[in-house]
């Protein structure tokens, strides 16, 4: 069961899905067109535990609109799978990409891969319902925005034959039928709402072992590499190694590549999989190395990013392996990571210690057009609306 | 002796003469008792007498091929404190505003499994119908998904302690509108007509009930499961702590509200009114409201005089319900009719 | 690799344009990036499109900032500057512009002083005449297979049948012919001109 609603940058994976429904291409399928992000999920709740293999796609506010839900649904131990493309979040409007909608849900209880491009995007996907099914644990497929869902590139779509022989018809676990009915979704009190939640951990911990060995099964059978926890790029001998998630790896390799050319000891780490968080997976990867700089197109206000306190953490654990872990939140909202803009970064942070929380390629023009760094800063109010309305008054010959 | 006997009309006296087929749900030993003993809703509640009722007729009319989706709510939370549940029938909570889109995903989902013989019904409180779950139901009206979405309407989020909804009658006093500062509780003017919304969504059947005529609220039940598509049957049911009525009032009350004309029972079939209730022993508004001390500030009450102008505004409003929908006449009012003056 | 950046308005087909010509090239056994950037879905508005084209796995995401190759479908944008900003010392400026204009500019070299090879054509033109709209992006796909080769015209011509319904396709299949003869033409007499005038 295929429930949908619209938004940008997602449109065309519910367009194309109401198209092949109604070809019968997905038969038997249904499609509703819902009448919210909230309803989408809701409808998917209730398909699953009907018994039906079910999917969604949102982004961005579309995410936050169904979070209730999202929460229900991986309480209820419900196999949905949702794509979400990956959107910032208003306010201010934005419709362009960051990582800043799906990381606001980590805690949700979905498991959560990260797309590096659209190959992995696809090959996902059967990976997610299987571990979907197998585990009880909600899976959300990030792609980011644009970048990803509107790239035309040479991929290979696995034949219906080869995603059969992976994916198995659905069992539910549990399932809404006359025969023998049974209650789903009741309330739980103090004396056993925290084993409840624990247990549902430990299925979503499984990913960790599962993943790996679901993708090599995937590779098999497709011939090629498939996605799993995370992966090293060029670490032999990586002093400084750049970690991140989603489309800025092909880019990040790109400057990885020159930068070995030149002789700077570097290389990158490809996270696909943040929750379950593969702490033991990284710390591994990265027990060469003496500085990660983790590129975050998202980070939490007033605090720090999102990736980096857990990846702290997760090396802190004894035996701590010492890295020194700084941020650089970048292309929020949109704005293009150029390999110019990685090259001075990837330079400097090879010739010396990075600050722990930077941003990449900050406008300081504009900035200070804001009044960034003056009394006038301290003025209340929307930042951007003020910013706009400097814009416009600013004394300058036209 | 002159004894009268209420719901005259629908034989509930004679029930023990009627041929078997012919007897209410509830009379049948053989009964689903979908929802059983041991919930811990108050005693009196109107609800989950409601939900026993429309249950077990709805399970009747399907031959027990039946799923049923709850909103949060006093319903869900008396019925199924974990380790236990009440439901003998299957059954989903999801969460407070999202029952009618969870219904219609059940529905589709053994629609694709090719098993529509099993049928949907959603129901929740006048919360989760009347205000946070009014868009996935419009959502639900307007796909025409097929599900039964049944409102149990005890007019205020009663579970979490007597607020305000839009279901909530004018003057009736809430926690979340006083009777402080000359305010007499719930405003005039404001509220939602959710039948008619149901109605003008024009969708296969609309009906509403009370918990005081089982009869009438079976029958509109089985009518509905009669139909696929959307359908809609909201149900008035009486709650003693909100209400602040005695527990053995429940059901009086819920058929003095409809004698008064305050509670029309009618039924539509793809946005036309197809029938209407009589009033058979009218009753003036007082008799309804006195016995409920949420309206406790509209009568004479040691030195405060009380509220007859407000009164007389209510009784204004059952007048014209009662023109509306023909309640005391023989002739059929028309739609449009209606449109113009259910609002308050 | 091969960097092609694409301009116009929305409601013209840029983004339609670039990802023909990535599917061209992958249909031609290469491997091509294409993808877009632009503003809300608004008719009228700049936009801009991207196609990379290599005989290897493409990883860069990042916006082309060095094309080899500049597209402009609108010619009202060239009054923008940045359009042709970064162009290769050896790049292509590609411009759709009504044959009377062009032939009033000369070989249009004023119009774009960066680009090393300037090319006009008139695909606005083509496409009227053969599919009855003024959408200039399949024409400008043929005219950009005979600017450049780097995509020979039958890959864009399969791209184009692939993409729109039949009737559709074989009209834009014949603009981009039309594009794709023009610029042939045009080069081959250009070349002449340029020669006789340095």
């Amino acid at each position: 069961m295929v429930p949908a609603y619209p938004i940008s940058p997602q449109t065309h994976i519910v367009e194309a899905l109401s198209a092949l429904v109604r070809r019968g291409e997905l038969a038997p399928c249904e499609y509703i067109n819902a009448e919210s992000e909230f309803g989408a999920m809701s409808l998917c709740i209730g398909a699953s535990a009907a018994g039906s293999r079910t999917y969604t796609a949102t982004s961005s506010q579309g995410l936050l609109f169904m979070a209730e839900a999202l929460y229900n649904a991986a309480g209820l131990g419900l196999p949905v799978v949702m794509t979400v493309a990956n959107r910032a979040l208003g306010a201010p409007i934005n419709i362009w990409n960051d990582q800043s909608d799906s990381l606001s849900q980590r805690d949700s209880g979905w498991i959560q891969l990260y797309a590096r491009d659209n190959q992995a995007a696809c090959d996902l996907h059967p990976i997610a319902f299987r571990l979907a099914e197998e585990l009880s644990v909600p899976v959300m497929v990030c792609m980011d925005g644009f970048v990803l869902t509107h790239a035309v590139e040479r991929i290979a779509v696995p034949d219906q034959e080869v995603v059969d022989a992976f994916l198995p018809a659905y069992r539910p676990q549990q399932i809404l039928d006359p025969d023998v009915p049974m209650s789903i979704g009741a309330m739980v009190g103090p004396e056993a709402f925290t084993e409840v939640r624990f247990l549902a951990d430990g299925r979503m911990r499984r990913a960790l072992l599962r993943m790996p060995e679901l993708a090599e099964r995937y590779a098999k059978l497709v011939g090629r590499p498939a996605e799993h926890l995370a992966r090293g790029y060029r670490l032999d001998g990586a002093r400084t190694v750049f970690l991140a998630m989603g489309s800025v790896l092909g880019t990040l390799e790109d400057v990885i590549d020159e930068a070995r050319a030149d002789g700077l000891a570097v290389g990158a780490v490809e996270l696909t999989c943040f929750r379950p968080f593969p702490a033991q997976r990284l710390r591994t990867l990265l027990a060469g190395a003496e500085q990660v700089i983790v590129l975050e197109r998202a980070f939490s206000a007033g605090a720090a990013g999102i990736i980096t306190p857990e990846l702290i953490a997760a090396l802190a654990d004894p035996p701590a392996v010492p890295v020194r872990c700084s941020t650089v939140v970048a292309g929020l909202g949109g704005r293009p990571i150029t390999k110019k803009a990685l090259r001075m970064l990837v330079r400097d942070a090879a010739a010396s210690r990075a600050a722990r929380f930077s941003f990449l390629g900050l406008d300081r023009d504009l900035l200070s057009r804001a009044g960034y760094g003056r009394a006038s800063d301290d003025a209340p109010g929307s930042t951007a609306e003020r910013l706009l309305a400097r814009l416009h008054t600013r004394e300058e010959p036209r | 002796m002159n004894v009268k006997f209420y719901q005259v009309g629908s034989l509930a006296v004679g029930n023990r003469l009627l041929p078997q087929e012919e007897r209410a749900a509830q009379a049948d030993p053989k009964r689903a008792n979908s929802l059983i003993s041991g919930h811990r809703a108050c005693q009196g509640c109107g609800e989950v007498l409601g939900a026993r009722y429309v249950l077990d007729t709805a399970m009747r009319a399907t031959g027990g091929k039946l799923v049923a989706v709850n909103a949060t709510g006093c319903l869900e939370v008396v019925s199924t404190p974990f380790p236990e549940s009440a439901w003998r029938v299957p059954w989903l909570h999801s969460l407070f505003g999202n029952a009618p889109a969870v219904a219609s995903g059940v529905a589709a989902a053994l629609k694709a499994q090719g098993r529509s013989d099993i049928r949907v019904l959603g129901q929740a409180g006048d919360g989760g119908t009347v205000d946070i779950g009014l868009g996935a139901l419009s959502g639900m009206f307007e796909r025409d998904d097929d599900v039964l979405f049944v409102c149990y309407d005890n007019q205020a989020y009663m579970n979490t302690g007597v607020q305000r909804s839009g279901a909530t009658p004018p003057a009736a006093r809430t926690a979340t509108t006083p009777v402080v500062a000359g305010q007499p509780g719930n405003r005039f003017g404001q509220g939602k007509d959710v039948p008619a919304i149901a109605i003008a969504h024009r969708i296969p059947y609309v009906a509403t009930a009370t918990v005081a005529d089982l009869r009438d609220l079976e029958a509109k039940v089985e009518r509905a499961m009669q139909f696929t598509g959307a359908r809609y049957l909201h149900v008035l049911v009486p709650c003693p702590p909100g209400w602040g009525s005695a527990s053995s009032q429940t059901i009086r009350l819920a058929r003095l509200a409809t004698e008064s004309g305050l509670f029309p029972l009618f039924e539509a079939e793809y946005g036309e009114l197809t029938s209407a209730t009589p009033i058979r022993h009218r009753v003036p508004v007082d008799e309804y409201l006195r016995p409920q001390t949420r309206y406790a500030h509209l009568f004479a009450h040691e030195e405060k005089g009380g509220r007859p102008d407000l009164i007389a505004r209510i009784q204004e409003q059952a007048d014209r319900n009662i023109r509306t929908y023909g309640l005391l006449a023989a002739t059929m009012p028309d739609l449009a009719q209606h449109s113009e003056r259910s609002h308050e | 690799m091969y960097q092609i950046r694409l301009h116009g308005r929305g409601g013209q087909g840029v983004v339609t344009a670039a990802e023909l010509v990535a599917w061209a090239a992958i249909a031609d056994g290469r491997y091509a990036l294409a993808f877009p950037s632009f503003g809300s879905e608004r008719t009228g508005a700049p936009v801009e499109a991207y196609c990379r084209i290599d005989d290897k796995p493409i990883r860069s995401r990042e916006p082309v900032t060095e094309p080899d190759l500049v597209v402009v479908l609108d010619p009202t944008l060239l009054g923008q500057r940045f359009v042709f900003n970064g162009i290769k010392s050896d790049g292509t400026a590609l411009i759709n512009l009504p044959v009377a204009a062009s032939s009033a500019t000369g070989t249009g070299t004023g119009l774009a002083p960066r680009a090393a090879h300037v090319r006009t054509v008139p695909a606005t033109e083509f496409a009227r005449q053969r599919t009855g709209r003024p959408l200039p992006n399949a024409a400008m796909l043929g005219a950009g297979a005979a600017a450049n080769g780097i995509v020979p015209l039958a890959a864009v011509r399969d791209a184009i049948a692939a993409r729109f319904p039949r009737t559709i396709a074989e009209a834009n299949a014949a603009a981009a012919t039309d594009a794709f003869e023009y610029l042939r033409f045009a080069a081959h007499a250009a070349s002449e001109v340029h020669r006789v005038h340095t």
